[in-house]
């Protein structure tokens, strides 16, 4: 006997005639017309999302735009206007400086409190934690700018960057407070117990041990913080009169409302010069990290 | 009839990796059909393709006597089961076992009934108000082979049907499922890589490797006469002695003496011809005094194995294992004596590591056609 | 046990389980106060305080900025009363359901559901786009929109050949509603892609081999499936919308308050306006509904944990 693959029969018995011919061709219509409105479909919504966007990378390059879309001269004069502007270009330092200074406030507070909360076992901590995620979601920037409009305004902070960068601060901590947390609990804690028994005091241990490991997730949270701040512009409208103060969110707006004669080679090229950080930030977080989310986007 | 049959099979990845690369292959009615080998090696590819889940490339599927190469797994009257079950969360027992009937537009009433019949005779009655998540593994697999049977297939599918089974549950379960099978009487194909199951379970293994069908016949068969190196030293649970030596006049040279030719390929070849010999353990016989057709040997390793124990020895440069009952008890350091015996031993062709007598008989049909 | 063991600062070796900086109770009280004061003070404080402010008169400017009166509950049945702040809280309702859930929901979750079967270029090209929609910064976004929608020279107006068209005075809700849909879709997209990816491919195979249709494996197999997911979106999305401030960008409220949600409602009676105490006392109304909204959230979040 044979321990070889079976044997096809020499020759199989005649199948009987399949109906596949008919059926297969009217599937196959059917295939291709969904195909196609399919393809249409996705197309539409392509250029849905494309077409606000088409403007912003094509008008700062045309040495005359208009507000429909146009194939540019691609010029970069436009760019020179902006430098040219008085507050334009400072505007996107005030951008920076709010930036850092959140930054500074909410990673600085953040890691002590969300080391603290890693790693002490206090009574009703998880019931603090979703507390205050409770409230930052309730306590919105929108339903909270009359008081804190008032509150700002009896402290005497109403027109500093001080008093724009506390206010976002507070709003932004109990979310960096819960990310950091995670990245904190994820921490192993040996080391920490190697620094305990070298009797390094818990200050030191944060700052020696804790802090160098938890860098990733200290700069996922800066760079969040600062996409959230870059953006808003609630806040800034609503706490700063000066216009050399205002952050370029405002100063955008302002441009487009508040002087009569709307420039369009100077709204293009800001309007670029403006977007490009956060978009190049966005997709450099995302390719590090994947998109997380912990409750908060840009208000 | 539901034999399924494919003709020259092949499924092929964008980028040219086969996964089934030519398999043919008959399953008859009604029988209970393994596709056994290790990972990769297409069985599941091949299970998919017999399903309608994966679309073939090239070559034939016919289904009864119907040419199912491209149609839809609706169509083919095929029901499967996943290794994972794949019982939907969010309804009770009894709508999963329905589901099928539910999309054939069956009336509730009905398919109600069906349903609870099924589920009678796989012994799950009471359960049908339970969800997936409150059931044991093994009431989750039987719901999954009622959903599967509800329809009355003509060809049953099983992806690795007990793997996700614990050890104890495994052998239950495996009895259970060759009852039912042989009840139903519908033609199964199951997916396996434990060689174990797939002896215990089929009326025929196909083993494969790399895509391609390395034997198809019964489990005994394929036990006592493996085609290939492969196919011997992966079925089994202890693994087949292949030893590359030389012939002799007489035997097999191994270790410190001659062992004798296989029965089978007496005649084939001569004297000093380069063979991998092979024999598995549980044929080999450990004796502390000399016994004819048996080599000196030293043991270097004892491991339990409950009723028996597995013996590693030596003799002169080849290593040998050879299972012996548990009384016999060779301790590391005893010297004794491996005897052979010619019926269940093998040889291989160093070169294509295929059994001899299946090389040569090739080799001699071919030079009396030529 | 962890409460005695933390506060008995004399044991020498702290528990594995513990305080391994062995800060402490007081050390983590402190480490937290920092954080927790800021908090208090911008956060808390504001949100309790409103209460109160909405029962004064303040005012922007004027003597009632200076020296305001304590006028109880008038600010609060002035505000029930009055038919603007129905109006803006039933097109803030509008806004929510037909922006939030209907369209960006239901958009990020057709484009997931597509994009399942598409690879490559096409599929990062639309992730692309609809995510460089929602991370270019407010005010440019709403640049790009009026530009867009411009009467005399916007792009839409150009396709679609009818100059002169005044689509955000004509039609500010429908604006701001597409609007927001533009802006808020990719965090809908991205939710349900993960969802989508978690959905058992054995699950759909199951009901692929039984004859489903992909409508019917859509209704049978992935929905049941992502069930949790849907809700906790839609609580997101909803308070996300509820709170948005961005359609001011593009309409201000106009023309006339047509396109008038509640968050420019409270800015502009507070600052334009002028009048901070009726500000606040709306500000606590959207602070109530927030907290509903939020509660339910956390509420389904909570049950949902211990089911699983």
């Amino acid at each position: 006997m044979t321990q070889s693959t079976a044997v096809q029969p020499a020759s199989p018995a005649p199948l009987k005639k399949s109906r596949a011919g008919p059926i297969l061709a009217s599937r196959t219509v059917k295939h291709f017309v969904t195909r196609v409105l399919f393809a249409l479909a996705m197309g539409l919504v392509l250029v849905f999302f494309a077409l606000p966007l088409t403007w912003l990378v094509t008008a700062p390059f045309d040495s005359n735009p208009t507000m429909a879309v146009r194939w540019p001269d691609w010029t970069f004069g436009n760019f020179q206007t902006l430098l040219e502007s008085p507050y334009a270009l400072g505007s996107i330092g005030v951008s920076l400086i709010l930036g850092a200074g959140t930054i500074a406030v909410v990673l600085t507070l953040g890691s002590l409190a969300s080391y603290a909360l890693s790693r002490v076992h206090i009574r009703g901590r998880d019931g603090l934690l979703y507390a205050l995620l409770l409230l930052s979601s309730v306590v919105t920037g929108t339903a909270a700018m009359v008081p804190t409009f008032q509150l700002i305004t009896l402290i005497g902070l109403i027109d500093t960057h001080v008093g724009v960068v506390l206010v976002l601060a507070g709003g932004l901590l109990p979310t960096v407070i819960f990310i950091l947390k995670d990245f904190m609990d994820s921490i192993p804690k040996s080391y920490e117990e190697s620094a305990r028994l070298y009797g390094a005091s818990p200050s030191q241990i944060l700052r020696h041990v804790v802090v160098p490991i938890a860098r990733p997730g200290l700069a996922f949270v800066a760079v969040w913080t600062l996409v959230q701040v870059w953006g808003n512009f609630l806040v800034p409208f609503l706490l700063l009169r000066s216009p050399e103060t205002k952050p370029a969110a405002v100063l955008m707006y302002t441009f487009y409302t508040e002087s009569g004669q709307v420039d369009l080679r100077l709204i293009s090229a800001f309007s670029l010069v403006f977007s490009v950080p956060v978009i190049v930030l966005y997709f450099l977080v995302n390719r590090r990290y994947g998109f997380r989310f912990h409750g908060g986007i840009k208000s | 009839m539901s034999v399924i049959r494919t003709q020259d099979l092949v499924k092929e990845y964008p980028g040219g990796v086969r996964g089934v690369d030519g398999v043919t292959v008959t399953i008859e009615d009604g029988e209970f059909f393994a596709l056994l080998g290790p990972s990769g090696c297409g069985k599941t590819t091949l299970l998919r393709a017999i399903a309608g889940l994966e679309k073939i490339t090239e070559g034939t599927l016919h289904i009864g006597e119907r040419d199912v190469t491209n149609a839809q797994p609706r169509e083919r009257g095929v029901a499967m089961v996943f290794q994972d079950y794949a019982l939907f969360p969010h309804m009770d027992v009894a709508d999963n076992i329905a589901y099928p009937l539910k999309i054939k537009k069956v009336k509730r009433d009905s398919r109600r009934r069906t349903a609870t019949e099924v589920a009678d005779g796989l012994s799950l009655q009471g359960l049908a108000e339970r969800r997936p998540g409150q059931l044991s593994g093994g009431q989750q697999q039987r719901v999954a082979l009622a959903r599967a049977v509800a329809t009355q297939p003509e060809v049953l599918l099983l992806d690795e049907p007990l793997s996700n089974l614990d050890a104890r549950l495994r052998l239950e379960a495996r009895t259970f499922l060759k009852e039912l099978q042989r009840e139903l009487r519908v033609t199964t194909v199951f997916v396996t890589h434990d060689q174990a199951e797939a002896l215990a379970l089929a009326d025929r293994i196909a083993v494969m490797k790399s895509g391609k069908l390395q034997q198809l016949g019964a489990p005994q068969e394929i036990f006592q006469r493996p085609v290939n190196a492969f196919v011997a030293s992966f079925i089994g649970s202890t693994p087949m002695n292949l030893i590359p030596t030389v012939t002799a006049d007489g035997g097999v040279v191994v270790g410190d003496g001659l062992l004798p030719l296989p029965g089978t390929a007496a005649g084939l070849v001569g004297p000093g011809t380069p063979v991998i010999w092979g024999a598995r353990p549980e044929y080999l016989r450990w004796s502390t005094e000399q016994v004819p057709d048996s080599v000196r040997a030293k043991v270097r390793v004892v491991e339990n194995l409950g009723a028996t124990v597995l013996v590693s020895v030596t003799s002169g440069e080849h290593n040998l294992q050879v299972v012996a009952p548990e009384e016999s008890g060779p301790q590391v350091g005893d010297v004794g004596w491996v005897q052979a015996t010619s019926s269940r031993s093998l040889l291989f062709d160093p070169e294509s590591t295929e059994r001899i007598e299946v090389t040569r008989e090739w080799a001699s049909a071919e030079s009396v056609l030529s | 046990m962890s409460v005695a063991m933390s506060s008995a600062r004399v044991r020498r070796t702290p528990s594995r389980v513990d305080d391994i900086a062995g800060l402490g109770r007081v050390g983590a009280g402190l480490f937290m106060a920092p954080a927790l004061a800021l908090i208090g003070v911008f956060l808390i404080f504001p949100a309790l305080w409103t209460i109160y402010l909405g029962m004064t008169n303040y005012r922007l400017t004027g003597l009632a900025a200076a020296d305001p009166d304590f006028v109880g509950l008038d600010n609060y049945t002035q505000v029930l009363g009055d038919s603007s702040f129905w109006w803006s809280l039933r097109l803030t309702l509008v806004f929510v359901v037909l922006s939030g859930i209907l369209g960006q929901m239901m958009l990020g979750f057709s484009i997931a559901w597509a994009l399942r079967h598409l690879k490559g270029l096409a599929k990062s090209l639309t992730e692309t786009l609809v995510l460089a929609a929602w991370v270019v910064p407010g005010s440019v976004g709403s640049f790009l929109w009026l530009a867009l929608l411009d009467r005399r020279g916007g792009t839409l107006n150009v396709l679609l050949d009818s100059p002169g068209t005044a689509w955000l005075i004509n039609y500010p809700m429908a604006s701001i509603i597409i609007f927001n849909i533009w802006v808020g879709t990719a965090f809908s997209m991205l939710l349900f892609s993960s969802a989508l990816a978690s959905v058992p491919p054995s699950q759909m195979e199951s009901a692929e081999m039984v004859g489903a249709t992909a409508w019917q494996q859509l209704r049978d197999v992935v929905i049941p499936n992502i069930k949790g997911h849907i809700l906790t979106n839609t609580l997101l999305i909803t308070l996300w919308t509820f709170n948005t401030f961005g359609p001011y960008l593009l309409t201000a409220g106009g023309p006339n308050g047509q396109s008038e949600i509640l968050a420019v409602y409270i800015y502009r009676t507070a600052i334009p306006g002028g009048q901070l105490g009726k500000g606040a006392a709306i500000s606590l109304i959207m602070l109530l509904i927030n907290l509903v909204i939020a509660l339910g959230y956390i509420h389904l979040a909570r049950g949902k944990k211990k089911r699983a």
